[in-house]
């Protein structure tokens, strides 16, 4: 058992635990937002172990840094401190479905197939330097239309979000 | 096979009435607004004279080639289906030979004067001015189709022309149909003829059907009577009658079928009498002259087929003779004067069927030739006189009118004493050859046939000639009004008369049978025979000459009896008739009321099919059936599922909708991965 | 370091559990969260792949980092956007409950 593998249970039994703080957490919204930015974190550590090191930063500055602090930001504009609207309809129902789900999609994965071992890493994989030589000589084209999206996107959100100018 | 020429004259015979037909439809219908009636007649009367006109030109040049060669003129082929041993090819292609030209001859020659009588016929017609040029465009069209049947190079257009007739025919019986009468005898004939098309098709079926198990699938007359050889040993199983039956036996009698519905013979002749409601035009031209006949028509043109069935052709003979027999006797005892012009002209074709079933084709068609010259005649002539007496049938009303009307009066006793066989007009010769032919056939009970024949003659002359007495012998017994406006019909009318007349004197010098020009000392006299001959197959018969003369002598002298019973029945005694009707009041109400053979129909037939029409076909099938459950059925089953189903899925919930879509997903990628 | 498996299976752990979230919760925002979580779990699944055909040294094989920084710019956009709406809908309704939304039904 080499560190990488217990760090990465380690990261694994907390994005799960805290994923399911997350779902779990009627009364408090703000500490549902706490608890998926845990679970982004967690993940972020993943990624370190797989050698995506680019990613993994950018998942802790983006996801956790920007994303779940919008998500606050709305919390805390629209005063939503604590609710409670109650089980959704057939929860129960929901629940099993979706659990049923779960151990239907793991199992179609066949947990235990046996894949072989990580190979050897190239050198330089991961790191900002490939990474950005990728982004912007393959791939540039999805650079763009990503920018475009985040134009379009931005547009629309201060659309939504105005108020009614009287 | 034979030497066939081709000649571009002959697609404009039916071509030329067609066009007129167009003209007048396209104007009543489309147009609809009124033609002068100058160019009604013009173009109607016209066409029908160039029709005839090129009738003559193609016969002369027919007449001019050796014997055995036809004419044709193919355009291109309207039905083509198939290929190699199923193929179905029907030509649009003409052909002339002798029995076509000499009945192209008949229809455009009769059916010109028939449409120049119908000028003054039809001329108090004002209703809306259009019942004029509905009438004649109904009339070239009739012209057309008959064309068609008898030029026809098939069986798929000679069907083609029976069907057409057989509308025609429905549309001009029920021409005033105004009067729902009139339409429902128009409907009449047409559902009692298409009984009769049913069992034509059928034999085309098996005709053709035969032919291709052979390897010659073919329509066309030349070919199926260059390969009919091939199938005229094949036979079929039988349900009954025996251990099986010839394949040709059965295909003539499907045909004859068809024959019977067409031609008027028994059981379905019902439709003839009350064709009637018709103008008297109509009833001339089409149940005396020309569409009746197409039945003859059809059985001479397979004369090899029947040669080779002698169960058919002993059927086609006993029929024809018992529809004579039963028709004549009919008609002694009906008062009104197109009704007994009607089962007279049953009757004289029962005769012509007579003569085909044996052996007699050449008998046959003179006989239709000469049947139409003067059944136009008298139908004609009874026109005449129903216009002088304003529109009055009934022949008890009539009387006394050779003084007024002497004209009408002179052509209808020629048509009296051609009809009745008196020499030398006509329907002597052509009579007499019809009994040679039954004395002499191969048929089964032929001597009887020759009797039946004979005295059905005798009855022919008797109600012909009483008809004749009692209409224009004795005194009026019109009222007095009507007996003033008597007037004789202006010439457009009278003219055709007078022709018509002149046929029937003279037409038997077509037909001079040889025994007769062996005495007078002329050589190869019966020049329809010679005309003809080469057509039909070959019967050899050796009647000594005093045979022939005898059997002459012996209908002249059934022709005289009926007319001197007749005269002393409706001339010398009056009072004979009544008391004998008295006394025998069965049998006179029987004859009366037509053996009561339409209630008998209506009885077993039509009441029947009309019940079950409307409870099970009408009320179960298209009411229940198929509105209820098939259209309503199936809309009230889309709202149910609908209102009562599908309608819960759109709960407009969020998670219901993303529940769903889970499922979905986890499906897809369970088939996927599995 | 650990099998390939293992970390698809923990992708897919964390993917149903954002998938009972959407399908349970009613407060709007949660159920946005919870589609991060999904997406989340997406990028680990790509970086695990990413991980175990990472190409040969003169080829480098970066597609899946590619691909995770691209869901991640969709997944800001769509908060973004998806947070507008529930402002929009909080003005309307006061309310951020999801059922309160659901007229569009029969």
């Amino acid at each position: 058992m080499t560190v990488p593998a217990v760090l990465f249970y380690a990261f694994a039994a907390l994005a799960v635990l805290s994923a399911i703080g997350m779902v779990v957490q009627v009364r408090n919204t703000v500490a549902s937002a706490m608890s998926l930015v845990i679970t982004m974190v967690a993940l972020a550590g993943i990624y370190v172990l797989l050698e995506a090191h680019l990613v993994a930063v950018i998942q802790i500055m983006v996801y956790g840094g920007a994303i779940v602090v919008l998500f606050l930001f709305v919390v805390m504009l629209l005063n939503l401190r604590s609710d409670d609207f109650g089980p959704a309809r057939q929860r129960l129902v929901r629940l099993a479905a979706a659990a049923i789900g779960v151990f239907a999609l793991t199992w179609m994965l066949r947990l235990f197939s046996g894949l072989p071992e990580a190979p050897p890493l190239p050198e330089g994989f991961g790191g900002y330097r490939e990474v950005g030589i990728a982004l912007y000589t393959d791939y540039v084209l999805l650079v763009e239309v990503a920018s475009l999206l985040l134009t379009a996107a931005i547009v629309g959100a201060l659309i939504l979000a105005k108020r009614k100018i009287d | 096979m034979v030497n066939e020429s081709s000649d571009p004259l002959l697609r404009w015979i039916p071509l030329l009435p067609l066009l007129a037909a167009i003209f007048h439809g396209v104007m009543i219908g489309v147009v609809r607004r009124a033609t002068p009636r100058w160019l009604v007649i013009a173009l109607s009367c016209g066409t029908v004279a160039g029709s005839f006109l090129l009738s003559c030109v193609v016969f002369a040049s027919l007449a001019g080639l050796p014997d055995g060669a036809t004419l044709v003129d193919g355009l291109y082929t309207w039905i083509g289906a198939g290929v190699g041993e199923l193929r179905f090819n029907a030509e649009l292609r003409f052909r002339l030979d002798a029995l076509s030209s000499v009945m192209t001859l008949v229809v455009t020659g009769v059916g010109l004067l028939i449409h120049v009588y119908s000028i003054g016929y039809m001329d108090d017609d004002h209703r809306d001015d259009k019942g004029f040029q509905r009438f004649f465009c109904y009339l070239n069209l009739f012209t057309f189709s008959m064309l068609m049947l008898v030029l026809g190079d098939n069986l798929v257009l000679m069907f083609l022309g029976w069907e057409g007739v057989g509308l025609c025919s429905y549309l001009l019986i029920g021409f005033w149909y105004s009067d729902r009468f009139n339409a429902y005898c128009g409907s009449k004939a047409f559902i009692v003829n298409r009984i009769g098309d049913f069992g034509f098709l059928v034999g085309i079926f098996l005709l053709f059907g035969a032919l291709a198990s052979a390897g010659a699938p073919t329509v066309d007359f030349a070919e199926i009577r260059a390969s009919f050889g091939l199938i005229s040993e094949m036979t079929v199983p039988a349900p009954f009658w025996g251990p099986e039956w010839r394949l040709v036996d059965l295909i003539g009698l499907c045909f004859f079928v068809g024959a019977c519905g067409k031609s008027a013979q028994l059981p379905l002749y019902v439709w003839l009498p009350d064709a009637m409601a018709g103008p008297t035009p109509v009833s001339a031209l089409i149940h005396a002259a020309t569409m009746v006949t197409a039945g003859v028509y059809m059985v001479s043109r397979l004369s090899f087929l029947y040669a080779a069935a002698p169960v058919a052709s002993a059927v086609v003979a006993w029929v024809g003779a018992l529809t004579a027999l039963f028709a004549a006797t009919i008609a002694i005892a009906q008062t009104d004067i197109k009704k007994v012009l009607a089962y007279s002209t049953v009757s004289q074709l029962g005769y012509m069927f007579l003569a085909a079933g044996c052996a007699g084709y050449t008998g046959a068609v003179f006989h239709l030739v000469t049947h139409a010259f003067f059944k136009a005649l008298l139908f004609l002539a009874a026109g005449s006189v129903i216009l002088a007496m304003h529109h009055e049938q009934d022949i008890r009303k009539m009387g006394g009118l050779r003084r007024r009307i002497w004209q009408t009066h002179a052509v209808f006793l020629i048509g009296v004493l051609a009809i009745s066989g008196i020499p030398p007009l006509s329907g002597f010769f052509s009579k007499d050859e019809i009994l040679v032919a039954a004395w002499t056939a191969h048929v089964p009970g032929h001597l009887w046939l020759y009797a039946i024949g004979l005295v059905t003659a005798g009855i022919t002359s008797f109600y012909m000639w009483r008809l004749y007495f009692v209409v224009f012998w004795g005194e009026s017994r019109a009222s007095h009004h009507v007996r003033e406006q008597i007037r004789e019909q202006p010439p457009v009318v009278v003219n055709p008369l007078w022709v018509l007349a002149a046929l029937a004197c003279l037409g038997g010098a077509i037909g001079f049978p040889q025994v007769y020009g062996d005495a007078l000392g002329i050589e190869r006299s019966h020049s329809l025979n010679n005309f003809l001959g080469g057509l039909f197959p070959v019967v050899e018969h050796h009647l000594a000459h005093s045979t022939e003369y005898a059997m002459a002598l012996a209908a002249i002298g059934m022709a005289g009896a009926g007319f001197g019973i007749a005269y002393l029945c409706y001339v010398a005694r009056p009072e004979l008739p009544v008391r004998a009707a008295a006394a025998l009041k069965v049998p006179y109400q029987l004859l009366l009321e037509k053996y009561y053979v339409d209630e008998l129909y209506d009885a077993l037939i039509v009441r029947p099919l009309v019940k079950l029409s409307d409870v099970v076909l009408f009320r179960g099938i298209d009411a229940g059936l198929i509105d209820g459950v098939a259209v309503n059925g199936t809309a009230r089953g889309v709202r149910g599922l609908a209102a009562h189903g599908l309608k819960y899925l759109q709960s407009g919930f969020t998670q219901s909708y993303v529940f769903l879509m889970i499922v979905g997903a986890v499906a897809i990628l369970g088939y996927l991965l599995r | 370091m650990v099998p390939l498996d293992h970390v698809i299976g923990l992708s897919a752990v964390l993917f149903t559990i954002g998938v009972v979230g959407v399908a349970t919760r009613r407060n709007l925002i949660v159920m946005l969260m919870s589609i991060e979580l999904m997406l989340n779990a997406v990028n680990l699944a790509f970086i695990g792949f990413n991980r175990m055909w990472p190409g040969e040294p003169g080829a480098i094989a970066l597609d899946g980092q590619v691909f995770v920084l691209m869901v991640i710019a969709v997944a800001a956009a769509e908060v973004a956007v998806g947070l507008g709406i529930v402002i929009s809908m909080f003005r309307n309704r006061d309310s951020v409950d999801v059922e309160v939304v659901s007229l569009l039904r029969w």
